[in-house]
C-alpha cells in the first residue's frame, strides 16, 4: 500500500498548563474511514483542531506528503483538507446558499463549483428547497447536512467530521451516516470523530480509542466492535 | 410646519454624517468585538489631510465638484492608510490578548493621535478649504434645500449603498460576515482572517474620511481634537442602533441627528449633548443590545 494520506506523530497539545493530547500517533490511508472514538474530554476534537491548525501543537502532522506544521490554517483547505467542525459551525446569519459559497471560497473553477453544488443538492435535497433561508433557522440535522455540504464544497481529498451525530434524532443520525458511507464509496477519505461509538465503528474501516489524551487501543473497526473492553466502556453492552 | 420640515432636513443631513463615522465603529466591533476609540482621530487626520492637500494643490478657495471629489479621495486614502497602520501596529499584535488590553490600547492610540496632532498640526483651529458654495439649490414652498445638505445627503447615501453592496453582494463582503460570525470556522474554509480584518479597517476608515470632508465643508473649523465629540456621538449612535449591526448604525445615527436638531430648535442648544447622552443611558437601561441588536444567547 502507498504511504498514508494523513499521518500524525507524537501530537501534543496544551491548553495553558493542561495537556489535552499526550503524544498520539495515527494515520489515515487514502479511501479509508477512520474513527477516533472516546468519551468527553478524551481529546478527539482537539486532535481535529490540531490537524486544521486551530491549536498550536508539538509533533508532526503531514498530509499528502506535505508537512502541515508550516501551513497556516486558511491554506490547509487548498491542500485538500476540509472540516465539518464541532457544533456544525454554520454561519447563522447567512443563507444556505451563502454558506455553501463560503465552502468554495478558495476555489476559482466556476463550472466545477456549480457541479459540486448540484452534487450537494443530490445528497441533501432538503438544502435545495431552502437555499435562501438563513442557516440559523434550520433544524440541527439540516445544519449538520449544511456543514457537511459546505465542507464538500471545498473539494477536499479528505473530510474531517467532528461529531456529526451530536444532538440529532436517531433517524437523522442514521441518514447522515448513510451519506458518509456513500461519500466514502465514491472515494472520499474520512476521519470521523464520534462519541457514538457503535455508529462510528459500523461504518469505519479502522478506529482509534482515545482516553484522556492518549490512544489506548487501535484496531480494525470490526475487531473493536467485538472487543470486550470496548463493548463494556463504549457500547454499553 | 415649514420650520419643522426644514429641521428634519438639517437633522437628516447631520445624522448621515454621524452614520458615516458610526459605521466604522460598528464594522470593527462586528469583526473584532472591540471598540476602536482611535476611529474618531482617524477622522480628524482625514480632515487635516484634505486641508493640507488642498493648500498643496492651491485649490483651497476653489469651490466646486472637482474640489469636493479630489478632497474626498485624498481623505479616504489617507484615512485608509492610517487605519491599516493602526491595525497592523497596535491591534494585530494583541489579537490573542484579553479584550481589555486591546481596549486600553485603542484609548492609547486615540490619545497618541490627538496629541501628536496638536504637535504636528498645531493646537489652534484651521479653516477648512472651501469645498462648495452654500446656496439654495431649490425651494419647495418656503422650504429651502441648500447645496450643503443635498451634497451631504447624496455623498453619504452613495457611500452607504456602496457599503451595502460590498457587504452583501461581493465575495469579500461574504468573507467579512463569515469572519464576524465565526473567525475560526471561516479560516477552516480558506479565509485569512487577518486580511479580512485589515480590509474592514480600510473600509471603515475611508468612510470616516468621507465624513471628515463633509463636516469640514459644513463646519469649516478643524482642530486636532475635533474628533472627540463627533466620535463620541457616532459611537453612541452605533450603540443605539445595536453595535455590530450595519443597518442599526445608520438608524441610530439618523435618530441622533434628528433629535439633536430638534432639541436645538425647540428646547435649547445647551441641551444638545446632554440629550444625546441621555438617549444612550435610556437605551442601555431598556434595550442594552440596541434597537436592532440581538441578545446573543450563549449555549452551554
Amino acid at each position: 500500500m502507498s504511504s498514508p494520506l494523513l499521518t500524525a506523530e507524537n501530537l501534543e497539545v496544551f491548553y495553558g498548563s493542561i495537556q489535552a493530547l499526550k503524544g498520539i500517533s495515527f494515520f489515515v490511508n487514502t479511501g479509508e474511514i477512520v474513527s477516533l472514538i472516546g468519551a468527553n474530554g478524551a481529546g478527539k476534537t482537539t486532535t481535529l483542531r490540531a490537524i486544521s491548525g486551530l491549536v498550536p501543537n508539538k509533533g508532526q502532522i503531514s498530509f499528502a506528503g506535505q508537512n502541515l506544521n508550516v501551513v497556516p490554517t486558511y491554506k490547509r483547505v487548498s491542500l485538500g483538507l476540509a472540516q465539518s467542525p464541532e457544533g456544525r459551525g454554520v454561519f447563522p446569519q447567512m443563507s444556505i446558499y451563502e454558506n455553501l459559497e463560503m465552502g468554495a471560497y478558495s476555489r476559482k473553477d466556476k463550472t466545477q463549483i456549480k457541479a459540486d453544488l448540484e452534487m450537494c443538492f443530490e445528497l441533501f435535497p432538503r438544502l435545495k428547497e431552502r437555499l435562501s433561508q438563513m442557516a440559523g433557522t434550520l433544524s440541527g440535522g439540516e445544519q449538520q447536512m449544511l456543514a457537511i455540504s459546505r465542507a464538500l464544497m471545498c473539494k477536499p481529498k479528505m473530510l474531517l467530521l467532528d461529531e456529526p451525530s451530536l444532538g440529532l434524532a436517531p433517524l437523522v443520525v442514521a441518514q447522515i451516516f448513510e451519506i458518509i458511507k456513500k461519500l466514502n464509496k465514491e472515494g472520499m477519505t474520512i476521519l470521523l470523530v464520534e462519541q457514538n461509538a457503535r455508529m462510528a465503528l459500523k461504518i469505519s474501516h479502522r478506529a482509534y480509542v482515545l482516553e484522556t489524551g492518549r490512544i489506548v487501543m487501535q484496531d480494525s473497526a470490526e475487531n473493536l466492535l467485538n472487543n470486550d473492553e470496548v463493548r463494556k466502556s463504549y457500547l454499553g453492552i | 410646519m415649514q420650520d419643522f420640515i426644514q429641521h428634519i432636513i438639517n437633522g437628516v443631513s447631520l445624522g448621515s454624517i454621524y452614520a458615516l463615522i458610526a459605521l466604522g465603529y460598528t464594522m470593527v466591533y462586528g469583526i473584532l468585538k472591540m471598540i476602536n476609540f482611535a476611529h474618531s482621530d482617524v477622522y480628524m487626520v482625514g480632515a487635516f489631510a484634505a486641508y493640507y492637500f488642498a493648500r498643496f494643490l492651491g485649490i483651497e478657495n476653489n469651490p466646486g465638484i472637482t474640489t469636493l471629489i479630489t478632497l474626498l479621495v485624498v481623505s479616504m486614502v489617507c484615512c485608509s492608510l492610517l487605519g491599516l497602520a493602526i491595525e497592523r501596529l497596535a491591534y494585530r499584535p494583541l489579537r490573542k490578548a484579553p479584550k481589555l488590553n486591546i481596549l486600553i490600547t485603542a484609548i492609547g492610540v486615540s490619545l497618541f493621535l490627538e496629541y501628536s496632532g496638536q504637535v504636528v498640526f498645531g493646537a489652534d483651529p484651521k479653516v477648512f478649504p472651501e469645498v462648495m458654495k452654500d446656496f439654495v439649490l431649490f425651494k419647495i414652498g418656503d422650504i429651502e434645500l441648500k447645496s450643503f445638505d443635498i451634497t451631504v445627503l447624496i455623498v453619504s447615501v452613495i457611500a452607504m449603498l456602496a457599503l451595502e453592496f460590498l457587504i452583501f453582494k461581493t465575495k469579500i463582503g461574504r468573507a467579512m460576515r463569515a469572519v464576524s460570525s465565526n473567525a475560526s470556522v471561516a479560516s477552516l474554509l480558506g479565509v485569512n482572517p487577518d486580511r479580512i480584518i485589515a480590509f474592514t479597517f480600510i473600509v471603515g476608515s475611508s468612510l470616516a474620511g468621507v465624513g471628515s470632508v463633509l463636516v469640514g465643508m459644513k463646519y469649516p473649523k478643524i482642530d486636532p481634537l475635533m474628533g472627540m465629540m463627533i466620535g463620541l456621538k457616532a459611537f453612541v449612535a452605533a450603540v443605539l442602533g445595536g453595535i455590530g449591526n450595519v443597518g442599526g448604525a445608520v438608524l441610530g445615527a439618523l435618530i441622533m441627528g434628528l433629535s439633536e436638531e430638534m432639541v436645538v430648535a425647540y428646547l435649547s442648544s445647551t441641551y444638545r449633548d446632554a440629550f444625546a447622552f441621555g438617549i444612550l443611558i435610556v437605551i442601555l437601561i431598556f434595550r442594552p443590545a440596541g434597537l436592532l441588536g440581538k441578545y446573543s444567547v450563549e449555549k452551554v
